[in-house]
């Protein structure tokens, strides 16, 4: 079962959280702060971050991008609904996915699998390796290289790439996305699509160019190419 | 019959005004004309009666009087006419001589006045106008004689007919001159006018800016006060009443923020620990087989009001978003079909409780997340309150600013009670007065409704002709953040 590190200031869900994934097989460190927390990585090493925004000293959108200049690991953020603009910076930061508190266990259960799970479905029947203009990508290696450098890339974002380029010019709406890709049921938040593809554009794309992988369709959604 | 439009403020003073003008000019005019026609014509008059009477006095009278003796008078009275000269007739007896060799008679001397001086033995007058309407002025004096120390009638009586020509010219000189003074009068009394209509409307008018932008919201207007008339007193009045209604609105915005931001924290603080209750609920209930019955009952009450508090926490909290106008729109385009067949497919209203009526590729542009909360509501509330099986219909149609999104909601069940209807959309409004908790926060439809009204729609609830409650929502196919 994996190794979830939690980072929640508040007691009582730090621990109610922490009992509740315990029980569910989890094995669960908790930290109080992000000084904390980002202290924990090295030694326990987390195959998974549940990081609240709201904490005392450096923030959860702070913490995320610390954790982000080392480590690609899994990241999902505690947050309140109506903290909107906090969701958007957490997302641009480089988290995953985010849930609302308050949520049941199974629910935060759910979210940590999906997140997972990204990593272990092989997308499409292709193994091997594919090259699109500078871009080589090794689906069964779970890699992405531009130009021969290998490409740092957050599970939500090869997860996109892999599900985009799989079918290339085919346009995907955002819900669909969020479907495949998050495994979100339907009519979640459309911006983790969005900034999950501008992290990825950053990443991927000329930064003095128009997107040449990720195409945006107004008015549909996202496709890949054409190059 | 057409109502005559009300005249301006302006349109009125003026004429006012005007009328004021005109009066006083027509009275001046008219009693100076009657005051200086009388006086002109009464100098005339008395001139001529006075001099004729003086005249006749001093004649030597040479009995007896005969035809040449009276033609002698008449032609001596005749050189002596004032104020203008005059024509003299005498009559005594049948005797009829004038000045005038032509016409002995006079055809201005009425019997009238003839009768008049014969029966008194006095001085008489009259006006009158000839055929061609020439005034005259006629003035009989009867001539006496000395006798024994008294005066004694001869039974002569000299006539004098003195035309007025002169003095009508001057009257007519004079009503010429009202008539041609009074409209200038009036053209200038249209300055005084306007200036007076402008120093009144221009206050009235900057005060009814002012109300305008008092009614917009603007509660900081004030007027500048002029002077220390009446429009000032308003002014002042008025700057006074804006000034209370400001400091109340003020207070009012003031308590309403707190108490906003009061549901606002208590949810916030509420959610917490709530967010630990809630992640402990799985526990309380697995373990709460283990247990004797009491405590097994005790925990799975806590773990599903836990349940139901933090539901009625989350739609808290949207609510308060919502008063603090904080929620946002996250507009995503959108298959309107397959948007709501993936909300009752979320929800497994996938039976034949709900029948559905959907449009093919019909694009909108709305936010999923709060779609998807709007059509769970009315669908969930049909079928708690209403009863299956319920009908959903999505259509387009053109609306006034572009396509509009028009969905219905109708259920099987008995209708809303008329009493009930205008607070349907109500926080907390319990339909029955037994006040028990529904299965929902009820905040279920004010959330819906202002989830609609964020996306520029309205909802509406009715009966439908069959007897079942119809939510009409109406909306625009694409909504602006």
């Amino acid at each position: 079962m994996p190794r979830v590190l939690l980072i929640e200031d508040d007691p009582s869900i730090r621990e109610g959280v922490g009992l509740g994934l315990r029980r569910r097989g989890h094995d669960v460190s908790s930290a109080e702060t992000g000084e904390e927390g980002l202290a924990l990585m090295g030694g326990f090493r987390p195959e998974l971050v549940l990081l609240d925004l709201m904490l005392p000293g450096i923030n959860g959108v702070q913490v995320c991008r610390r954790i982000r200049e080392t480590s690609q690991v899994p990241i999902i953020m505690l947050t309140a609904r109506g903290d909107d603009f906090d969701i958007v910076v957490g997302l641009e930061a480089g988290a995953d996915d985010y849930i609302v508190k308050p949520a049941r266990t199974e629910v935060i259960e759910a979210r940590i699998k999906a997140v997972l799970r990204r990593l272990s479905d092989p997308v499409g029947s292709r193994p091997g390796v594919e090259h699109h203009g500078e871009l080589t990508i090794d689906r069964a290696g779970l890699s992405v290289a531009k130009n021969g450098e290998r490409v740092p890339l957050a599970p939500s974002e090869i997860k996109l790439l892999l599900h985009l380029s799989a079918s290339p010019e085919q346009v995907f709406s955002r819900q669909q996305l969020l479907e495949y890709v998050w495994d979100h049921s339907y009519h979640a938040d459309a911006r983790l699509v969005d900034a999950c593809v501008r992290r990825l554009r950053t990443k991927v794309e000329n930064p003095d160019a128009s997107p040449r992988y990720i195409q945006t369709v107004r008015g549909f959604g996202y496709r890949f190419g054409p190059l | 019959m057409r109502r005559i439009a009300p005249l301006g403020l302006r349109t009125r003073l003026i004429a006012a005004f005007l009328l004021v003008a005109a009066i006083s000019a027509v009275t001046t005019a008219a009693l100076t004309y009657q005051q200086a026609r009388n006086a002109i014509l009464k100098q005339t008059q008395d001139t001529a009666i006075s001099t004729l009477r003086d005249q006749v006095e001093q004649q030597e009278f040479r009995l007896p009087l005969d035809q040449q003796e009276v033609q002698r008078i008449v032609i001596e009275l005749g050189k002596r006419g004032k104020p203008h000269p005059w024509i003299i007739f005498g009559e005594y007896g049948s005797v009829r001589v004038s000045t005038n060799p032509g016409t002995p008679t006079s055809s201005v001397i009425t019997d009238d006045l003839r009768q008049k001086v014969r029966s008194h033995d006095y001085t008489a007058f009259q006006r009158v106008e000839d055929q061609r309407g020439n005034p005259w002025l006629t003035v009989g004096v009867p001539a006496f004689i000395e006798h024994n120390g008294s005066a004694e009638a001869t039974g002569a009586v000299f006539y004098a007919s003195v035309p007025l020509s002169t003095e009508k010219q001057t009257v007519e000189a004079m009503v010429d001159a009202a008539k041609q003074g009074a409209v200038p009068g009036l053209a200038i009394a249209i300055v005084p006018a306007l200036l007076a209509a402008r120093s009144v409307l221009r206050p009235v008018r900057d005060m009814r800016r002012a109300a305008q932008n008092l009614g917009r919201g603007h509660l900081d207007t004030r007027i500048e006060v002029r002077g220390a008339d009446e429009l000032a007193g308003l002014a002042r009045t008025f700057n006074e009443t804006a000034r209370a209604l400001e400091q109340s609105v003020r207070e009012l915005q003031d308590a309403e923020v707190r108490a906003r931001r009061f549901a606002s924290d208590v949810s916030h603080e509420l959610r917490t620990p709530l967010a630990g209750m809630l992640a402990v609920t799985e526990v309380l209930d697995e373990d709460a087989e283990r247990l004797d019955a009491d405590t097994a009952k005790a925990l799975r009450l806590v773990s599903a009001e836990t349940g139901k508090l933090a539901v009625l926490v989350e739609d808290l909290m949207e609510i308060s978003r919502f008063d603090a106008r904080a929620a946002e729109l996250n507009l995503d385009d959108v298959d309107i079909a397959e948007a709501v067949r993936k909300t009752l497919e979320r929800r497994h209203w996938v039976d034949d409780r709900v029948v559905t009526e959907l449009p093919d590729r019909v694009r909108a542009r709305l936010d999923p997340r709060r779609f998807d909360v709007i059509l769970a509501n009315l669908v969930g509330n049909a079928l708690r309150h209403g009863g299956a099986p319920v009908r959903v219909t999505v259509r387009t149609a053109p609306g006034e600013h572009g396509e509009r999104l028009l969905i219905d909601v109708a259920d099987s069940g008995p209708g809303i009670a008329p009493e009930v209807l205008p607070h349907i959309f109500d926080r907390f409004f319990k339909a029955d007065a037994a006040r028990t908790r529904s299965a929902g926060s009820g905040l279920g439809l004010a959330i819906t409704l202002e989830n609609v009204r964020l996306h520029g729609g309205t909802l509406l609830a009715a009966n439908g002709p069959t007897g079942g409650a119809v939510f009409t929502l109406d909306m625009p196919l694409e909504a602006h953040a």
